[in-house]
């Protein structure tokens, strides 16, 4: 393994997601400012200014146009990027079906932001949540680092003829978009050797004449949905190889899942983002006091990684599933929905328990993580679950 | 203007569609396709022309053709545009290509008219094809901003109360003008020959270019199928539909209707103004007529004609 010899550079999320682009040699950005996101959009706009990428950035009047027109452009075998949050997913709802209908490889980043009503401009995954499934491959980062490689791999998952899925990669409003870290880049050439030219071999020609997007009645419909749940299917696959080629090149490893101390915790706190680093965090300070404590953190939430997570809660007695959204009048939040689905389905018997936390970019602070591993302790211990939903830091 | 015998007898819009017998937006279809000059990609808005051309396995274009949604062939056309420029300097595709964005009025004139808007005010290379029959036609008839003072439609009802549709129609010709863009029309397919010419020259038109042609519908404006082309031509023969362009700001008035004749002939054949010939509204004819005559006024000023 050669590790990568590119630079570190103080990048934001929103700026480390914008470089990354910058390197993707993408064709087309078609883009739409909305806080938290606005610094990506901005970012690139200085790139496409100063000359420093060839990119066709197309400033649209709306997300949803913004989505359309990444539609048209993908469709005739451009590579394609946009950005967004909250609102702007929402007005753009339809058109993510669209994309992943029409099998368009797009890749959008997205500074999760919570919805309105009330206006809030904080972190919440309410917005991402919301399109749960519109059929794209959904990846959170928990850093800035991870929203930069994601990034990239992000084009060559979603391009790979077995999958041709958009790809969203998510990363928190504020905590992670306005936030500078340090962010391990690669060399331009490298990511170019990583990701070569979009090579579309079904796209609209104009001296190939076909026709796309034809109305399917029920006698073809269920067929096209039928396709893509195998294409998302393929794409655990696809992302599996994608981060070996990409741990080749830099060193760094990636997965469906990321965990830490789970081989002999007995219980274990899942969330998705950049609450992970604090549970990481309060989890190493237990484990040194003795406690048997770990985290899940799955990268990818779409295709779900059930395979991965039913391995990483092996050992476990219970695990507490945290949600940054509400789905209002479901048993749990969406993230623990699907976890207590996979664990049911396997047949295994660890607790589990849900914590809505963080909504409209509410703290969750190391003492709340704590009191949550200790009451996922006395779960495991007791077994037996309390409170099947804990709001966390919320006036009741 | 282009004639007969210059026009390719090759059909790149096919017979065997779905759309209903005398439909004007098959016509409208068929005529715009004659203008083309070279590689085209045609991006369709949800409506009567798609749903009906393109059932899944069958399609009737011999051209590429895109549909995604309702409100948003501008901005698909949009992205094509700006995709096609990034490939060109990659060296991926060295061709020009043709982008003609297709609406109905629905489409165009209210849901997909931000869309529009805004791939106007960029400036993308690509034309505009709103076809307009005046009516949500594929939904079963409801009232839109093209609908027409008076007609009845099922949201727009000829009630005991209100006459169908109170609002007069909105001008899309005024409104894509405003952007300030290089060309701007409207046409009807029973003046082919200026219809065509229109086309044609929004293709060559470096920038966007709008063509606003009237469509006319048995079953949504209700008469025989037989009748598309006379209402076509009536339309523009009474006034009702001005013929004209906007090329770089100046307005011209293509067909001089000089002996118009009154708009009770346009409204008489369509049964969606039969109710409005009850002696009790009689004064919503007038209403339509003085329209019309304000309207024309209006336009012919622009064209600086005098044409009482």
């Amino acid at each position: 393994m050669k590790p990568s010899m590119g630079k570190i550079i103080g990048l934001t999320g929103d700026e480390a997601i914008a470089y990354a682009v910058k390197q993707c040699n993408v064709d087309v950005v078609a883009a739409y400012p909305i806080t938290p996101q606005t610094i990506m959009v901005e970012a690139f706009s200085q790139y496409v200014h100063d000359g420093e990428v060839d990119t066709e950035f197309i400033c649209v009047e709306s997300e949803h146009s913004a989505m359309s027109a990444c539609i048209g452009a993908s469709l005739v075998g451009a590579r394609v990027f946009t950005a967004t949050a909250s609102q702007g997913l929402a007005l753009m709802h339809e058109m993510l079906y669209a994309a992943s209908g029409l099998r368009c490889p797009i890749v959008m980043g997205i500074a999760n932001r919570a919805l309105s009503a009330p206006l809030n401009i904080h972190c919440d995954h309410s917005d991402m949540m919301g399109s749960r499934d519109s059929c794209w491959v959904q990846i959170y980062a928990e850093n800035a680092q991870e929203a930069y490689d994601w990034i990239i791999q992000a084009f060559k998952i979603a391009e790979d003829p077995r999958v041709l899925l958009p790809v969203a990669v998510n990363i928190d409003g504020f905590i992670l978009s306005h936030s500078m870290e340090g962010v391990n880049t690669l060399e331009d050439d490298e990511v170019k050797g990583f990701l070569s030219t979009r090579k579309a071999d079904l796209k609209v020609d104009p001296d190939k004449p076909i026709t796309v997007g034809a109305v399917c009645l029920p006698d073809y419909y269920f067929e096209v949905k039928r396709q893509q749940v195998e294409a998302m299917k393929e794409a655990s696959e696809v992302i599996r190889e994608v981060n070996k080629a990409f741990e080749a090149l830099t060193g760094r490893r990636y997965s469906l899942i990321d965990t830490y101390g789970v081989e002999d915790a007995e219980a274990a706190i899942m969330c998705l983002g950049s609450t992970a680093g604090t549970a990481k965090a309060v989890a190493r300070k237990l484990r040194e006091e003795g406690l048997k404590v770990g985290v899940i953190k799955p990268w990818v939430y779409r295709p779900f990684p059930t395979e991965e997570i039913v391995k990483a809660t092996k050992g476990l007695k219970a695990l507490a599933v945290l949600d940054r959204a509400c789905s209002f009048g479901a048993p749990y939040g969406a993230l623990c929905s699907d976890v207590a689905s996979a664990l049911y389905s396997s047949g295994k018997t660890t607790k589990i328990f849900n914590g809505i936390y963080g909504l409209g970019g509410r703290d969750m602070t190391p003492s709340q993580v704590e009191d949550i591993f200790k009451d996922a302790l006395k779960a495991a211990e007791t077994g037996v679950v309390e409170e099947p939903v804990k709001f966390i830091g919320v006036r009741e | 203007m282009v004639a007969l015998k210059e026009l390719t007898t090759e059909e790149l819009f096919t017979s065997g569609h779905r759309l209903c017998a005398g439909c004007g937006a098959g016509t409208n279809m068929r005529m715009a396709l004659k203008a083309l000059r070279g590689p085209t990609i045609i991006v369709n808005a949800t409506g009567c022309v798609e749903v009906a051309s393109t059932i899944y396995p069958y399609t009737a274009w011999k051209v590429s053709w895109v549909h995604v949604t309702f409100e948003n062939a501008a901005a698909v056309a949009s992205g094509i545009e700006a995709a096609y420029k990034a490939l060109r300097k990659r060296g991926a595709y060295d061709k020009h290509v043709d982008i003609i964005a297709i609406g109905g009025d629905g489409g165009t004139f209210d849901i997909g008219l931000q869309a529009l808007s805004g791939a106007l005010e960029r400036g993308h290379d690509f034309l505009y094809i709103c076809y307009d029959n005046e009516a949500y036609m594929n939904t079963g008839i409801q009232r839109s901003g093209a609908t027409p003072h008076g007609a009845s439609t099922t949201t727009s009802p000829a009630g005991k109360k209100i006459p169908g549709k109170p609002e007069f129609k909105k001008d899309l010709i005024g409104i894509c003008a405003a952007h300030g863009i290089e060309y701007v029309a409207t046409a009807s397919p029973a003046y082919w020959n200026d219809y065509i010419t229109k086309v044609r020259k929004g293709l060559e038109v470096e920038g966007p270019a709008v063509v606003h042609v009237f469509s006319p519908c048995p079953l949504g404006q209700r008469f025989d199928p037989s009748e598309s082309i006379k209402v076509a031509r009536l339309a523009v023969q009474t006034r009702y539909w001005p013929v004209y362009e906007v090329e770089n700001g100046k307005y011209k008035l293509n067909i001089k209707v000089r002996k118009p004749k009154p708009v009770i002939e346009f409204l008489k054949i369509q049964r969606r103004f039969r109710h409005l010939f009850q002696p009790q509204f009689k004064h919503e004819l007038d209403a339509i007529q003085r329209w019309v005559d304000e309207n024309w006024r209006r336009i012919t000023r622009l064209c600086g004609e005098e044409i009482p």
